[in-house]
């Protein structure tokens, strides 16, 4: 939130490409209801990026698949709307939702071995994206967008006669994002982009990824639990804790004056080489049953802060003085 | 100090499958694996050494072949100044209880047909150690020790009832219940949760103070091996590039592969954004790896003299080699 609320000072600010409200996500399974996301509001902002952050679990992925309506069965999105340049993408007719997956929003995996078809050649791939959205594209400009896309990416326009597994792990994961941006959307979802990557090709990837996001004018949402990951990529940062959002801040914020006990907690319990650490700081127990969510504040039980308000009641987020959100009982009055 | 291991030119070669085809287009020169090139260090008793690395570096294979679940092409393992290649099968089986290993994922670990209790103990019953009587109460102990309590309940659970960090510390008590001096430890927190990983991490750094351990490490992080290493080798294709005390190797590194590491590495801090672009490029195939330095095709430093010679680790002062020919 970019927003001041200072008394009588209302700042305009610009209207979000994105806007997620109140949304409820359920996934029903024999022994009830699994809350995988509960209330989650979010504002993208144009030309931003935004760090999805949460253990496995949090629903930070099943997130990423409802912007798409991609949630698959026997998930559901329960309520709540996501408005995609002020259009609620969850009442769009089917055809303008195909369209608008890879033209306005693309989706870029973790693991780009199985997300490209081991049988097509890469340049196939491409053919397949552009004929799907654009069939009138003639063929030999559809080859010639690609390769001048894959030049941008670093990678040899030779390379288009290659199939997916005579490529390199890096060479792969840029494929993927080649994919993503070949239909020029204005916003990209990465859920876990580098996980299949070695330490020395992730840096390349962020490289790239800043690049392209000047280059492409690009709004990106980055989904993940690496946190030196967000901390090199993200202006703005949500955190996740089962299924509800915890925190929410400029990444300046999330890392360096954390208001949520779990936000802090997350980001001690990460060995940073830059520091010498006698001792990390962990966090006991494990992630919440969503079927039966526990009473009052979702991260309670594991909470050290943890009141006794926090048990019976549930706290509300928040929006604070600097802009950030946070529902913790630590802090109950907006200051 | 005293040393629990040494390495001496160890070799590991692996012969690559070729289909008919291939084999009649290149006759009989039949193309190898370089995965462990002529590496040599040794472990002091009670040390945990870090073996760094991206995928493919060799860092596993050396595990492996140090614990001779693999057995080298040549060079040689000393165990506490036994070469472990020279031992025979029998004696190995009776050293085994001495030297363990955990697996980065615990789920592949498990046998999903037995309890967590089962697989603790079978260590126990394949190795006679204890009397029957004796096993249970020395698992349960061991569970709560590692932090899998309550034990008893715990005990009578399977893999798939208990949470991901479990299984892990279940894979750990299984390693230590017979109480070992020497621990590989490969990538044992790489498939775990943010928060887990801190947990399991905390636990090794634990158990080896209570048990005086002497572990490898294996990584890919360099965060991670700074926090639990007290030395650091660093490996490129098959071979030890660097190695030195964790303080002096992060805060000086000489090697451009470890510095190409340390910067890559990315730090949690928003303010700490690295500026400077990466070394490009990936590891290269260890079927043909590049002549001279491994490193130099990516080496923003090379020269030519690179590809003609593999350097020699060469001494910085204080135990601190690096295999560069720029230093």
């Amino acid at each position: 939130m970019t927003s001041e609320t200072e008394t009588g000072k209302v700042q305009a600010k610009p209207e979000p490409i994105l806007q997620i409200k109140k949304l409820c996500i359920d996934y029903p399974i024999a022994i009830g209801t699994v809350q995988a996301v509960r209330d989650v509001s979010i504002d993208l902002y144009d030309g931003e990026a935004l760090g999805l952050v949460g253990e496995s679990g949090c629903g930070k992925s099943t997130l990423g698949l409802a912007i798409l309506d991609l949630v698959r069965e026997p998930g559901k999105i329960a309520s709540g709307e996501i408005l995609y340049h002020g259009r609620d993408i969850l009442k769009m007719p089917k055809a303008e939702v195909l369209a608008l997956r890879g033209q306005g929003v693309a989706m870029v995996f973790q693991n780009p071995l199985t997300s490209l078809n081991p049988l097509m050649k890469i340049k196939d791939h491409f053919l397949e994206t552009i004929q799907q959205h654009k069939p009138d594209i003639l063929k030999k400009d559809a080859l010639r967008m690609t390769a001048e896309l894959l030049e941008e990416l670093g990678i040899d326009k030779k390379r288009m006669d290659d199939y997916p597994h005579q490529l390199s792990g890096g060479m792969r994961q840029r494929i993927m994002i080649a994919l993503g941006l070949i239909m020029n959307p204005d916003i990209i979802i990465a859920d876990e982009p580098t996980t299949s990557l070695d330490v020395i090709v992730e840096a390349g990837f962020v490289d790239l990824l800043n690049r392209l996001r000047m280059k492409f004018e690009l709004s990106i949402i980055l989904i993940t639990h690496n946190l030196g990951l967000v901390a090199e990529i993200a202006d703005r940062i949500v955190v996740m804790y089962g299924g509800k959002i915890m925190e929410e801040g400029t990444a300046e914020m999330i890392f360096h004056r954390p208001y949520h006990p779990y936000t802090a907690g997350l980001i001690n319990c990460v060995p940073n080489i830059d520091v010498d650490q006698a001792k990390l700081t962990t966090m006991a127990g494990s992630p919440p049953d969503l079927v039966h969510p526990p009473k009052g504040c979702r991260f309670q039980p594991r909470c050290p802060k943890a009141l006794e308000r926090c048990a019976v009641e549930e706290p509300q987020l928040l929006t604070y003085r600097d802009g950030r959100r946070a529902a913790c009982w630590l802090y109950p009055e907006e200051f | 100090m005293e040393e629990l291991i040494h390495v001496e030119h160890l070799v590991k070669e692996f012969p690559v499958r070729l289909g008919i085809f291939e084999r009649a287009l290149k006759g009989d020169k039949k193309p190898v694996v370089h995965a462990v090139d002529d590496v040599s260090f040794s472990i002091g008793k009670g040390e945990v050494l870090g073996l760094a690395g991206e995928s493919g570096s060799g860092k596993s294979t050396t595990g492996r072949l140090i614990l001779r679940l693999l057995d080298p092409t040549s060079g040689s393992v000393l165990y506490g100044g036994k070469d472990l290649a020279k031992v025979h099968v029998k004696e190995m089986h009776l050293m085994r209880p001495k030297m363990q290993v955990v697996f980065q994922d615990p789920n592949g670990s498990l046998s999903p047909r037995m309890t967590v209790g089962e697989a603790i103990t079978q260590p126990l019953d394949i190795h006679g150690l204890l009397e029957p009587g004796e096993r249970k109460d020395a698992v349960l102990n061991l569970m709560e020790k590692v932090g899998l309590s309550p034990a008893p309940f715990l005990y009578q659970k399977y893999p798939h009832q208990v949470s991901g960090g479990q299984c892990q510390r279940v894979v750990i008590a299984r390693a230590l219940i017979t109480k070992p001096d020497f621990l590989v430890a490969d990538e044992p927190i790489a498939m775990a949760d943010v928060s887990v990983r801190a947990l399991i991490m905390e636990l090794l750094k634990d158990l080896k103070d209570e048990f005086s351990m002497t572990y490898l490490f294996i990584t890919h992080d360099l965060a991670t091996a700074k926090y639990l290493c007290d030395r650091i080798a660093v490996m490129y294709l098959g071979r030890i590039v660097e190695i030195g005390a964790k303080g002096d190797l992060f805060k000086h590194p000489h090697h451009p592969y470890t510095k190409a590491l340390l910067q890559a590495v990315p730090i949690p801090d928003p303010s700490k954004r690295r500026t400077s672009e990466v070394v490009r490029g990936e590891i290269p195939s260890a079927i043909n790896p590049p002549s001279g330095c491994h490193f130099h095709p990516r080496c923003p430093f090379a020269k030519p003299v690179c590809s003609e010679a593999r350097p020699p680790l060469k001494d910085m002062g204080g135990g601190h080699f690096s295999a560069c020919i720029l230093d």
